[in-house]
């Protein structure tokens, strides 16, 4: 397990308290899970993933990640139309745990409302939080 | 602590059976043909199976080999929590060995099937009263066809008072199983959180139980190994919003003969007799989930039923609102044979069964609460519940704590279960363990808290004395290779 000081915590993403991470690029918005989140489930074997075009509010359920531990629900930060999903991580779920931010991104969203990004968490906010767990 | 259990010691590699057989090798003589060669209709002949030929010998070494790299029951303490895996007597086998048992045929007709027929007609009586609910059904197969049954049973019951539900409450601390047979029964499961006290708090029952609620589903006691100490005001507020209560039974090895199930509110529940009456599971199975009922749920319950008419026992399939078969014939018949056999050796003494389940699981507890990080610090029922939280300073972890209990000749307890409980080490010792294993299991959980202080390196390398070290689990399970 990471210490706070080892985690990964990029500017140019917000998170959720629930540990997805969010990152706006032109009009789409990438979601992924947090490094914290990858460190605690452990090595990840399967991710499913929503189907392109389907809808979600902001706090809905999308996916579940499944690790050698435990199976946890992965949840939207923004609402919106899902554009794209990250077709690699069926044959490469390591990603996840390698990339987090990176080659481990999970959808891609269209927006509905943007400004719900600014309700999420920044690497302090974030942070803050995981001390208190 | 005394020489460790834990040793190492001859084992023997044996390949996949296909590698060994050789062609024409065999293991019978078949007897002199004395009909005619005639011949068969091409629609039944084809390719045969992909079967080795083998000696006798080949195949009791190949099996021998293989059981000897297992860790059973029969070899020691295997407190492996939620899953009461106590001893099972050998009595069992010998009475389901017993050829009017063993040889009979589901297809033979009552009027020659008494005797059997007689063994599931008690067996379900007693059923009844050891939960205080006597409508039984043997059928369902292991402990979640159970919950699939009742909640069938949920359904049919507010279906035929006219009034549909669409919604099932489900504590946090639930088997998770449990929402899995709601959905399957077309509820929507809503989860119900527990308090601090790691029990559910009536007030938020409330809050949630509605006229679309078709009941709560609770196991009792909790994944926790806590007993739901407001199981009797949960049960009013379900109640009164017209709701079904569903005990998940499953942990009922801490309860026998001490709570009636029926008086504390519960309408319907399944058992595991192959978990709390004693008969093999966890690859010795199959299983077996009864479902007892409040006797106004009767005419839902699954046909055929056993009956008795005139002191004659039959099958009977005229029950208009029962849910329908759940089970091919009736049920695994074997597997009640085996839980009759224990309730009839034990007697009164299911009672004592669980008392000293109950009893082995606070003393492990206790001394043990020095050493793991114990989350909630109150008397359990049949199970403790601790976690790595005081090892993870020296980056060890509850899979390591687990894999280095083998070394020291146990089976781990259940790990990362429940999910409520951050790291979570579930011991369940049942009433099987001796003080003397008791004390051999807490001064190796005691040693190897040691370790991960002085040599952490132990635990992350365990398990090094099994004939495989530790498996890659993550390639296992990214690469799964399912083929012989």
């Amino acid at each position: 397990m990471k210490e706070l000081n080892e985690l990964i915590l990029p500017e140019d993403v917000k998170f959720t308290d629930e540990h997805e991470w969010a990152r706006v690029e032109g009009d789409h918005v990438r979601v992924g899970i947090s490094d914290y989140a990858q460190d605690q489930l452990g090595d990840v074997v399967f991710v499913e993933l929503p189907e392109v075009g389907s809808s979600f509010n902001k706090g809905d359920e999308f996916g579940t990640v499944e690790s050698v531990k435990t199976v946890s629900e992965i949840y939207m930060p923004v609402s919106g139309e899902v554009v794209a999903i990250n077709e690699e991580l069926a044959d490469h779920p390591e990603y996840v745990n390698t990339d987090p931010y990176g080659k481990g991104w999970m959808i891609e969203v269209a927006p509905s409302d943007l400004s719900e990004m600014d309700s999420l968490l920044d690497k302090n906010a974030y942070l803050k939080l995981l001390e208190e767990e | 602590m005394k020489e460790p259990i834990g040793t190492t010691g001859l084992a023997l590699n044996e390949p996949l059976i296909w590698e060994k057989g050789r062609k024409g090798r065999t293991g019978f003589s078949l007897p002199k043909r004395d009909v005619e060669h005639a011949p068969l209709d091409e629609a039944l002949t084809g390719d045969g199976p992909d079967l080795p030929d083998l000696s006798e010998v080949d195949v009791v070494r190949h099996y021998t080999r293989l059981s000897q790299w297992n860790y059973g029951v029969d070899s020691g303490m295997y407190p492996l929590g939620s899953c009461t895996m106590k001893y099972n007597p050998k009595t069992h086998e010998r009475q389901a060995a017993l050829p009017g048992f063993a040889s009979a045929h589901p297809l033979l007709p009552a009027s020659l099937s008494q005797g059997i027929l007689r063994m599931m007609a008690t067996l379900q009586r007693f059923l009844g009263e050891i939960t205080g609910l006597p409508a039984v059904t043997l059928q369902p197969a292991a402990g979640a066809h159970g919950e699939l049954t009742g909640m069938m049973i949920v359904r049919a019951y507010h279906n035929d008072r006219g009034a549909p539900r669409h919604k099932i409450l489900i504590p946090d601390t639930a088997h998770g199983t449990n929402p899995a047979s709601s959905v399957l029964c077309g509820f929507s499961p809503v989860p119900v959180k527990s308090n601090e006290r790691g029990v559910l708090a009536p007030e938020t029952v409330a809050e949630l139980m509605d006229e679309d609620t078709a009941g709560i589903m609770i196991t009792n006691p909790n994944t926790l190994g806590l007993f739901e100490e407001n199981i009797r005001k949960i049960a009013d507020i379900v109640h009164g919003k017209g709701g079904l209560v569903y005990v998940d039974g499953a942990n009922m090895n801490a309860m026998m003969g001490i709570v009636s199930m029926g008086n504390i509110g519960v309408d319907l529940m399944h058992l595991n007799l192959h978990k709390t009456f004693s008969t093999p599971h966890g690859g010795g199975g199959p299983g077996s989930g009864p479902v007892c009922a409040r006797q106004d749920l009767a005419p839902f319950l699954p046909v055929p039923r056993v009956k008795e008419k005139d002191g004659t026992f039959h099958l009977s399939y005229d029950h208009p609102k029962s849910i329908g078969k759940v089970h091919a014939f009736y049920g695994n018949v074997g597997i009640l044979i085996r839980a009759y056999s224990y309730i009839l050796s034990m007697g009164p003494n299911l009672k004592k069964a669980s008392q000293l389940a109950v009893l082995n699981a606070n003393y492990v507890k206790e001394k043990l609460k020095d050493t793991f990080y114990l989350p909630y610090d109150r008397p359990c029922m049949h199970e403790c519940v601790f976690t790595d939280k005081w090892q993870e300073a020296h980056k060890i972890t509850t899979l390591d704590i687990a894999k280095r209990l083998i070394d020291y000749g146990f089976h781990p307890p259940t790990i990362y279960f429940p999910l409520v409980v951050h790291g979570a080490i579930m011991i369940e010792p049942t009433e099987t363990e001796s003080k003397e294993t008791l004390d051999t299991f807490i001064a190796s959980c005691k040693a190897i808290a040691e370790e991960a202080k002085e040599s952490p390196e132990l635990l992350r390398e365990a398990p090094t004395k099994p004939k495989v070290r530790r498996m890659d689990e993550t390639r296992a399970a990214r690469h799964p290779q399912l083929a012989g």
